[in-house]
């Protein structure tokens, strides 16, 4: 697709959207019909997507069914205990919509989504199904020979499945194609920092979330354009808003309404946890040496602090409250699934390093599925009114 | 049986010796601070209790205090607590019992403080919440922690590179970290004889748990099958006194299985074994006492259950050995239950049906626990399939009594065993 065409940032947004709901993957079965290689599927938060691009398979984000999808048989999978991402997942793989993965990747984030790579494997015993054991401990020697050897395991696999072969070029080209996908997400993440009235989130979100199942060849230039096309809306003006950081959606993605609604209810997201693995990497990832020993040391070393990583010589949300300060936010709404327990674990602790530093907060819950927004949205409301009063005085 | 639901709870002999093993330990853990002894905070799934024994640390267990805190009636005022102090109702209630019992001047099992931690040894087996949870331990407390990350059996199998990794970690991170807290060096003979010890008694412990294989069963291998595994699974593994427990209850049940005799209930002996189930899930603690009588005024006996396997897989011929020790602590964290895969937890609790003659099986569905929650609904239907014999599916949480709704449970339960009844009727069953 020629992104060129599109004259309005949300224009471009709209038909991002379209094709993230698009719940057959028809992006992904076109690309299949000109590659030899595997489409391979992976739950959030993050995967080494170049290796996967090295070896000419296709990366995919699973991020659920949203709000658009009918839970049939999913439901009989899952406890009502248990959040809606497994449900809806489980949903997709069993009506078809996922028939053209060859494969899918299962990161380490919760016992939840773990158990879920096990129902897989029992289900879709002909594809490649693979947990990803990431590791918790971030010693070069130890866990990063752990993850490295992982990462081999992996890339074998994908040989099975109709990858090319593991070679250090190949690999350190996608490293660097991907880079620059990173790059223009950052630069994306900048402007709504500085002009967050140009790059409303609930337009941004589509067009990242698209990013995610669309070769990354079409993803730079769609993001790309968007910058452009958002960056030149001259449009649109700022609006007396609350600037604030969304946090605890890493997992499950919250409804587009509902961001939409935190909009309406007066917010400027500045800073979120949405489709994590754009940003899990701080920075490009080094071209220089070995391309699969510098993976992953960037998984190691430059990773954000994700409720999903053990922290132990940090203090629980310093980060967070480094985000709060590097996106000028003036509150933090905690948005986390229902019975997600990273963030719901991680929230407590969080909460406590804002509240040292004096940093207003707001939290509720919300199902990817989830439909009504009238309460959250006045609790949003009323917490953006009263940054704006505090600020004031 | 006598129906007495409120007089004292018939206890065996090994419960009665259990019990003082569990006072004198809790009676050292109170006097610590003026013995000086050190404590490590640790987990039950993984727990490395040779290794912390031979540096001459104390283990404390939080997930014990929690379900013994549910078992007193005080899991209630503690989730409480920990609620008031902003942690999410949806959470795990151990994590929150932990906190809340914690907050509340950390009065352990027995009446008695428990000791601040010299060191917290999160060995994240099987369960993301034990990660969550130290991190929110170590902003109680100032002490050294360490963490072992034990990877999954995401492919239903351990790798020399797991193997390798744990080991290292072992190596480098925890036995370092042990030794400065403790001030001891890492001593492999003192922990080789250790392991020698556990060995001893895990034999025996896994000959106890099979002893339900007979007709009747000598045991309840879930409710009563808790009381067994609680010296190996806490404290006392690698211990003379763990070895003397386990043979003296070994004794124990070659001599009800000489008498003919089932399985010991609080409320008296179960005379006539009705049904035989195996059991998924951990046990609700805060109506332990309830649910039990629920099974046993339905003479159900649980054979084989996979709580009793979440400390350590032995029944498929683990054991802990003394010629390699790190690598034997390596496997045994690897090995237990909520570290296998689901098609292994299928595959096991498949075998147990078949291998100890169970008319069906039943999973006890807690809400707190994802580890052991997510995917069961799942494993009803994969292992009915497998066996052919009905599964039921009862839900309740670990130490929230909120969630112990008795009626619905005793409902479903009753039915459950009907339908038993139907399948023997149409010539279905063991």
């Amino acid at each position: 697709m020629s992104w060129e065409l599109f004259r309005g940032a949300s224009e471009l947004a709209a038909r991002a959207e379209e094709i993230y709901r698009d719940y057959r993957l028809t992006a992904v079965r076109e690309w299949k019909k000109t590659s030899s290689g595997p489409a391979i599927g992976y739950m959030p938060i993050y995967v080494p997507r170049e290796l996967l691009h090295a070896q000419g398979a296709l990366s995919v984000g699973i991020l659920g069914g949203g709000d658009d999808l009918e839970i049939i048989r999913g439901d009989a999978f899952y406890q009502s205990y248990i959040c809606h991402i497994p449900r809806s997942t489980i949903e997709l793989g069993l009506n078809g919509s996922l028939d053209c993965l060859d494969g899918m990747l299962f990161p380490a984030i919760c016992d939840v989504i773990r158990n879920l790579s096990g129902i897989w494997r029992m289900q879709f015993p002909d594809k490649l199904v693979r947990y990803l054991d990431v590791p918790q401990n971030f010693d070069r020697d130890l866990g990063g020979a752990f993850y490295r050897r992982e990462l081999e395991e992996l890339s074998r696999e994908l040989v099975e499945h109709r990858g090319k072969p593991y070679g250090e070029n190949a690999l350190r080209r996608s490293i660097a194609t991907f880079n620059e996908n990173r790059g223009v997400v950052r630069d994306l993440y900048a402007l709504r920092r500085k002009e967050p009235w140009k790059v409303p989130t609930s337009e941004l979100y589509c067009a990242l979330r698209a990013s995610l199942v669309v070769p990354v060849e079409e993803s730079t230039p769609m993001l790309r354009r968007y910058l452009h096309l958002a960056e030149g809306a001259s449009d649109r003006s700022p609006m007396d808003q609350a600037r604030v950081v969304f946090t605890g959606s890493f997992c499950e993605q919250p409804p587009l309404g509902l961001i939409k609604s935190l909009e309406r209810a007066g917010c400027y997201i500045v800073e979120d946890d949405f489709l994590q693995i754009h940003r899990f990497l701080r920075h490009d990832v080094s071209l220089e040496g070995d391309p699969l020993d510098n993976l992953v040391n960037a998984f190691l070393e430059d990773a954000i602090a994700s409720p999903t990583r053990y922290i132990d010589r940090d203090e629980k949300g310093r980060d967070l409250l480094e985000r709060v300060k590097t996106s000028g936010a003036e509150g933090v709404l905690f948005g986390a699934p229902s019975f997600c327990d990273p963030a719901l674990l991680d929230q407590p602790m969080v909460v406590k390093a804002l509240e040292r530093e004096g940093v207003p907060w707001t939290a509720f819950k919300y199902s990817e599925n989830g439909g009504q927004f009238q309460v959250i949205r006045e609790q949003a409301g009323t917490f953006a009114d009263s940054i704006k009063l505090w600020s004031e005085s | 049986m006598t129906e007495s639901p409120r007089r004292e709870a018939q206890k065996d002999t090994s419960q009665l010796r259990q019990k003082e093993m569990l006072a004198e330990h809790f009676g050292r853990l109170a006097r610590a601070e003026e013995t000086g002894e050190k404590s490590a905070y640790t987990f039950v799934p993984g727990n490395l209790t040779e290794l912390i024994r031979s540096f001459d640390l104390l283990p404390v267990l939080p997930e014990i205090n929690a379900l013994q805190s549910g078992m007193r009636g005080k899991s209630r005022e503690y989730i409480a607590v920990a609620e008031r102090l902003g942690h999410s109702e949806d959470v795990c209630t151990y994590v929150k019992s932990d906190i809340g019992m914690m907050k509340s001047g950390n009065v352990g099992p027995t009446g008695e403080r428990l000791p601040s931690p010299s060191v917290l040894l999160l060995s994240y087996t099987g369960c993301f919440t034990f990660l969550k949870w130290f991190e929110l331990l170590k902003e109680e407390y100032h002490c050294p922690i360490v963490m072992l990350h034990v990877p999954y059996q995401g492919d239903g199998k351990v790798t020399e590179s797991m193997r390798t990794y744990v080991v290292d970690q072992l190596r480098r991170k925890v036995i370092p970290v042990l030794e400065e807290v403790s001030g001891r060096a890492y001593d492999e003979d003192r922990l080789k004889e250790a392991l020698s010890l556990s060995a001893k008694a895990e034999d025996d412990l896994v000959w106890v748990l099979e002893s339900a294989k007979n007709r009747p069963s000598p045991i309840d291998a879930y409710f009563g099958g808790v009381y067994y595994i609680g010296p190996m699974f806490s404290a006392f593994r690698g211990t003379e006194a763990a070895v003397e427990y386990y043979q003296s209850l070994r004794s124990e049940v070659e001599q009800r299985i000489a008498e003919g005799r089932g399985p010991l209930t609080p409320d008296g002996e179960l005379e006539n074994e009705r049904y035989r189930v195996v059991v998924e899930g951990p046990p609700n603690w805060t109506s332990f006492r309830e649910f039990w009588k629920m099974f046993a005024d339905e003479g159900a006996v649980v054979v084989a259950s996979t709580y009793t396997k979440v400390g350590g897989v032995y029944d498929t011929g683990f054991r802990h050995d003394p010629r390699h020790p790190l690598e034997t602590l390596a496997d045994y964290c690897m090995g237990c239950y909520t570290n296998l895969s689901l098609p292994q937890r299928v595959a096991m609790l498949a075998r147990y049906v078949t291998d100890y003659r169970a008319d069906g099986f039943l999973i006890n569905s807690v809400k707190s626990c994802n580890s052991f929650s997510a995917g069961q609904l799942h494993i009803l239907r994969e292992v009915e399939n497998r066996v052919g014999r009905p599964g039921g599916f009862i839900e309740s949480d670990l130490v929230d009594p909120r969630y112990f709704s008795a009626s619905n449970i005793k409902n479903r339960l009753e039915s459950y065993f009907q339908m038993i009844e139907q399948k023997r009727s149409a010539g279905v069953g063991a």
